[in-house]
């Protein structure tokens, strides 16, 4: 935890509400978001027991399965869910725009013109934890490599044909969730996180409602008290008010009412099988009706919560990067879109040496560029590199022009005498950029003088191509001005080979065998 | 002086004499209650935290914590699911059924055994239904049997199937149980068996670290029993005979079925980290010597098996013992609410998490820390210098946005 997000923390205690730690949104929100709250047994991990979906508040649907070992059953509700929620994922598939680019040559170098496709918005799921990401990632595992009855070798338990897609979108949404920046697949504890602070541990705020009390606190109590209200407060049953948003259930729930309700089910199932007459006609679903009643009523709450807390999200002014950063999420959903309209096979179990270098090198660029695109869409965010010396905010003393005579032509090269309360790791020599700029601006430290805050910056560029600056590009004395030490667009990596031209070091190139699907899992 | 039980006569037998005062006042602190053993996760949650009077000394005492938190209104929210705890049970059963065939073959793969070397395994009986101290000194012996015979014959071998392991912390002694321990080749190799599972070759992290902590705890105990100076650190292996293994066997199901596979892991990082911790443990002597004359966490239940005890009594004595609370007890300690209540009370800044004393210094306070914040004229001091700096650029910021 940085310094500043500590202090926040520590007014948060003091004023007994969250505090804010951002002042405008960063991260995209859909207008059409579906909400995802899904319940994982105890029993396996892994093991679905439940989820509730839908992009309605006041409509959500709910799928279970009655008993969590039974593999049939299992298939049943991964069908269910899968075609609840394919549709949504695929009704993004369609509104296209065409983008104008080149392609190079690899072999002549030459540029042709090529369109591509676009998909206007993409899909965005809302989950309320990290829980419930990594939940779904195990769906995925599970379920991608499965064989259907289309398979030429289908197996002894074929699944229904939309399951190992259903596999496929969600290994693909949580391995996007993994890119800094990236709104395909948000937790909320992470989003309401991100920023407010509230008087608690980072700890304590993955439990959703914990976190949430510190906003709206009931009146009389101070957000810790409502927190600790939200954890533990049980009705005389013992049973938790507001149950933990999962996946995994509270222990004292599996005890005193899921494994009974199980139990019961198991039962009325043995008795059915054991002929016409020995179980009363309509127990099963009865039982089944039981335990959509109770596993309803530990789902709603968090279902709640997670929009309660969306709310609170769309009430932020959205940040400026933030279409840019959407257009990279569209990408990736276009990507998919057309691997599977290609007929690529799965995602493999485990990522190839160039692959997952990629994955790497792309994930740290992203966080680069979050980085720097959350410094510029927000003051607060801002501070943080301030007080780190990685940016400074100065006040122009003095505005003296100079030019470079070196070439053909004198070039301006102005110097900025800067006077600052901030404390930039500014070394003679350094580069620096100015942010807010009419265009991109680069100067470098020509002159510190730390004691009287003063810092002199001799100017590069983004002046113009005359001899003097343009209008309007130097800032006048009085102004006040922001640099950065850091680049405002960071630099691309080096590419990467291609999978067939994988050092031996790294493994060599893939072979098909260690990339094709799971033979033979077992499905216990 | 309380009349010991018989658990306790037996226990306090087997310790050295020096020994037995502190046991005698353990046993006291705890009351008629059955003691609850120190068991490994115990321990490696107590080396997690060495710095908690609290914990250290409750737990020496055998002293059920959550019956405590419970009745000082601060009850432990956890709890096994059933759920969990069948899983555990069958996978545990499916390795144990047909004479640990299951669990066998993963073993002689890591182990390099040939299959089928059935003459060759021996698998002691090791008392099970004895008292722990019995336990204890059985398996010290069946130990060095095996050993001897390890040695005699490289291609013998032992499974010792839930052995018991004595280890001594801070004047305390605790009795661990292992999963398993095999002996081979003149050393033994902890097995630790967990039912989370090992999907494409990785499992997660929390879980493995855990079960690593876990592991360094029963390792400690072998070294102990072996004589192994610890002094040499914790990467040096002496391979002396008997000696453990600083690589323990991890055996999980694999992917999403309950077919068993086993992993090395090396835990000479955790087993450095326990020996430091534990050894850091403030001595349970000293601890005792600063309660306060007639302490007693004993809820002294009626024959109903309420409890008797006053709460304000209770909460009383274990205000009495300080805690180092940290957000990471509330998942570890069945007294973690209780001490987070304390905690906010006091308004100790470690209630936002340990690392944020780093920058604070001095500052013990959630009020010392914002009133050095936010107060005016010159920092004396590097801390307060940049925690004023930190609020300054906070109000500017907020008030750039509210423009």
């Amino acid at each position: 935890m940085s310094l500043l997000s500590t202090l926040a923390r520590l007014e948060a205690v003091r004023s007994g509400r969250a505090e804010p730690l951002a002042t405008v949104r960063h991260r995209h929100l859909s207008e059409r978001p579906m909400v995802l709250v899904p319940l994982a047994t105890a029993a396996e991990d892994g093991a679905p027991l439940a989820v509730l979906l839908g992009t309605d508040r006041e409509a959500p649907r709910l799928h279970l399965v009655p008993q969590p070992l039974n593999r049939e059953l299992r298939t049943e509700f991964l069908a269910a869910f899968a075609d609840d929620l394919l549709p949504y994922l695929e009704s993004f598939a369609e509104a296209v725009e065409l983008i104008e680019g080149s392609e190079k040559d690899p072999v002549t170098g030459e540029k042709t013109p090529v369109t591509r496709e676009l998909c206007a918005d993409a899909p965005q799921l809302l989950v309320p934890n990290a829980g419930a990401v990594r939940h779904l990632a195990l769906i995925g595992r599970a379920t991608r490599f499965r064989r259907t009855a289309a398979d030429p070798d289908p197996g002894p338990h074929p699944a229904p044909a939309r399951v190992p897609l259903l596999g496929r979108w969600l290994t693909h949404l949580t391995e996007r969730a993994q890119v800094p920046g990236s709104s395909m697949l948000l937790p909320m504890t992470g989003l309401l996180a991100r920023h407010w602070a509230t008087g608690q541990s980072l700890l304590e705020d993955q439990h959703l409602a914990a976190q949430l009390a510190w906003h709206h606190p009931p009146a009389g109590l101070t957000g810790a008290q409502a927190a600790e209200l939200a954890e533990t407060a049980r009705d005389e049953q013992g049973q938790l008010l507001h149950p933990p948003a999962g996946p995994a259930t509270d222990p004292r729930f599996d005890e005193k009412l899921l494994a009974p309700a199980i139990a019961r089910f198991d039962a009325a199932l043995t008795a059915r099988r054991g002929g016409p007459g020995t179980g009363a006609p309509g127990t099963v679903e009865a039982c089944v009706e039981q335990l959509r009643a109770l596993l309803l009523g530990v789902l709603l709450p968090t279902w709640s919560d997670v929009w309660s807390g969306l709310e609170l999200l769309r009430a932020l002014p959205p940040a400026a990067h933030l279409p840019e950063r959407w257009e990279g999420d569209r990408w990736s959903y276009t990507g998919h879109r057309d691997r599977l309209a290609a007929g690529e096979p799965p995602q493999p179990r485990l990522d190839d040496a160039v692959t997952a270098a990629r994955k790497l090198a792309q994930r740290e660029r992203e966080q680069a560029r979050l980085d720097v695109q959350e410094a510029l869409d927000d003051p607060l965010a801002m501070a943080e590199r301030r007080l780190a010396g990685e940016a400074f905010a100065a006040e122009v003393v003095e505005v003296v022009l100079d030019h470079d005579t070196s070439g053909r032509t004198p070039r301006p090269r102005p110097l900025l005498v800067l006077r600052t309360a901030d404390r930039p790791h500014a070394e003679v020599g350094r580069e620096v950029h100015r942010i807010g700029a009419p265009s991109a601006q680069k100067g470098r430290i020509a002159a510190v003088e730390a004691e009287q805050g003063l810092v002199t910056v001799r100017l590069l560029s983004g002046m113009g191509r005359r001899r003097d600056p343009e209008p309007g590009t130097l800032p006048e004395p009085g102004e006040r001005v922001l640099f950065a030490l850091f680049e405002l667009t960071p630099r691309q990596s080096a590419p990467l080979p291609e999978p067939d031209d994988t050092p031996w070091t790294h493994g060599g190139p893939p072979s098909a065998v260690r990339n094709s699907t799971a033979v033979a899992e077992e499905w216990a | 002086m309380r009349v010991l039980s018989v658990t306790d006569a037996t226990l306090a037998s087997t310790m050295n004499v020096s020994l037995a005062e502190p046991a005698r006042r353990l046993a006291a602190l705890r009351g008629a209650a059955e003691p609850r053993s120190l068991d490994a996760r115990a321990l490696a949650a107590l080396a997690a935290n060495p710095g908690c009077r609290r914990r250290a000394l409750l737990d020496a005492a055998g002293v059920d914590k959550g019956a405590v938190a419970g009745r000082i209104g601060n009850p432990a929210p956890f709890g096994r699911s059933p759920f969990a705890i069948a899983r555990g049970t069958v996978f545990e059963a499916r390795l144990k059924a047909d004479g640990c065939a299951a669990l066998l073959a993963p073993l002689r793969r890591h182990l390099g055994l040939p299959p089928h070397d059935d003459d060759r395994l021996a698998t002691p009986d090791l008392l099970p239904g004895a008292g722990p101290a019995v336990r204890a000194a059985r398996t010290a012996e069946a130990l060095a049997e095996a050993v001897k015979a390890s040695l005699a014959d490289p291609r013998s071998w032992t499974l010792l199937d839930h052995p018991m392991l004595r280890l001594t912390v801070a004047g305390a002694p605790a009795f661990l149980e292992p999963d398993a321990v095999v002996v081979h080749g003149g050393r033994c190799t902890v097995v630790e068996i967990k039912s989370f599972p090992v999907l494409d070759g990785s499992a997660d992290p929390a879980k493995v670290g855990a079960a690593a902590r876990q592991a360094a705890v029963y390792v400690l105990a072998l070294q102990q029993a072996a004589g192994v100076d610890g002094g040499a650190g914790p990467y040096a292996d002496s391979a002396a005979p008997g000696a453990p293994e600083l690589t323990v066997l991890l055996v999980c199901p694999q992917d999403f079925g309950q077919r068993p596979t086993a992993a090395a892991l090396d835990i000479r990082r955790e087993l450095a980290t326990t020996r430091r911790q534990l050894a850091r443990m403030a001595r349970i002597e000293e601890l005792l010597e600063a309660l306060p004359p007639g302490t007693s966490f004993d809820l002294a239940p009626d024959d109903a098996g309420q409890p008797t005890r006053p709460v304000e009594e209770l909460a009383q004595a274990v205000d009495s013992v300080p805690a180092a609370y940290g957000p990471e007890c509330l998942s570890a300690c069945e007294l973690g609410f209780h001490c987070r209540a304390q905690a906010r009370d006091a308004g100790a800044l470690t209630r936002l998490g340990r690392g944020v004393r780093a920058d604070f210094g001095e500052l013990r306070t959630v009020d010392e820390a914002l009133g050095a914040a936010y107060a005016t004229g010159e920092a004396a001091e590097e801390t307060t210098e940049r925690l004023r700096r930190a609020a300054r650029l906070r109000a500017e910021a907020l008030t750039e946005a509210a423009r």
